[in-house]
């Protein structure tokens, strides 16, 4: 009589999680804005994420940095502080509705932008926070967004100071859209990180912020494969609803 | 943070590049320096093996943003393998997954170009 051993079949060995395996969101097919409130308009619940990849335009990494000069706050204290009052940091013709649970991996945030401030035009649209650890946090764009990518806000120290970041890196997300950064859009969208860098800076300590800013284009050509990103455009909705005010208007009147 | 490594293996028109250490904005000169150097050696196909991959944060990720529009440009085919669930999760996450072509390990990308 032979006796043999009997083993329970071993799993394989689990690899230890990645140091940076608290910081991403996991993926999500759909987009779901429950956990905001206060805004007026939800036009990401049911969407996806749109990278660089999936836009339309030409596309550009575009930077904008502010020494925060007389201010001794590290970077860490900085980003705290940037996660937590985020809204209060941008232009008045902008509004962000935060996540209930904060600028944390995975939640969504929705925004309200006019482009021309006290205008009656504003899109509605909004990203999800893909990333977040204590020195940077990171937005991608939904479909329907006038650009396609992500951004990400950090704080880095250079020698003796700290230096505060917005990096975009991003194409247009139709031809519609393109047409419109080309025709000023490009301008009002730097002009918006620029004075909410200086808006960070001055709450930070800083008295006098300079905004450096750099454009570089990554990739020249046009996706046009990616020009029936229209059907979602928020830009082509927002001008389709402006335009047909006086009717809406005449008709609630009749 | 650990520093990046990447070292280029060549075979034929076939490149891998093994990605090692952490993958943050601070390693572009590092990557781009491998693609350079696989595309001057005449590869048409690279491998992004990214096996001894310890740690990636959204810089690293606009660089392989980067390293695709490139290939595309080139004409080059760019394939990963190597990913652990948690990479091929950030990969699925910015839709990345979308353009590169994903493959458990380097023996199934170097068959997949070989097809």
């Amino acid at each position: 009589m032979t006796l043999t051993e009997k083993t329970t079949p071993q799993a394989p060995p689990e690899a230890p999680p990645s140091r940076d395996a608290a910081n991403w969101a996991k993926p999500v097919d759909r987009l779901s804005a429950e956990g905001v409130v206060g805004a007026g308009v939800d036009s990401v619940t049911g969407k996806r994420v749109n990278s660089p990849l999936q836009g339309f335009g030409q596309l550009w990494q575009k930077t904008f940095r502010v020494t925060l000069e007389g201010s001794t706050m590290s970077p860490q204290e900085v980003i705290a502080i940037w996660k937590e009052r985020f809204a209060t940091f941008w232009p008045k013709k902008g509004r962000f509705y935060a996540p209930l649970a904060g600028i944390v991996p995975g939640e969504v945030a929705l925004l309200d932008i006019a482009p021309v401030p006290g205008s009656p035009v504003r899109f509605s649209t909004g990203v999800m926070v893909i990333y977040a650890d204590d020195e940077s946090f990171t937005f991608i764009s939904p479909e329907g967004h006038m650009l396609s990518g992500w951004i990400t806000f950090s704080a880095y120290r250079d020698g003796d100071v700290t230096v505060a970041q917005v990096q975009a890196l991003e194409r247009t997300s139709d031809p519609f859209d393109e047409l419109g950064l080309m025709f000023g859009g490009s301008r009002m969208n730097n002009r918006f990180w620029q004075d909410t860098l200086a808006n960070v800076a001055r709450a930070m300590g800083a008295a006098e912020p300079a905004v450096v800013s750099e454009a570089v284009c990554i990739d020249k050509r046009r996706q046009w494969r990616q020009a029936t990103n229209v059907r979602n455009s928020i830009t082509l909705r927002t001008l389709r609803h402006t335009l047909a005010a006086p009717v809406r208007w005449i008709s609630g009147r009749s | 943070m650990n520093a990046t490594s990447v070292a280029l293996e060549r075979s034929g028109v076939v490149a891998t590049l093994r990605i090692a250490g952490d993958v943050t904005s601070a390693s572009e000169g590092e990557l781009m320096a491998g693609y350079g150097r696989a595309i001057d050696d005449g590869a048409r196909a690279i491998i992004l093996d990214f096996s001894g991959l310890e740690y990636m944060n959204s810089g690293g990720i606009g660089l392989l943003v980067t390293l695709l529009v490139r290939a595309q440009r080139g004409g080059v085919r760019l394939l990963a393998s190597g990913l652990s669930d948690h990479y091929r999760e950030i990969l699925a996450l910015t839709r990345l997954d979308e353009a590169i072509e994903i493959h458990e390990d380097e023996r199934a990308a170097v068959a997949a170009v070989e097809v």
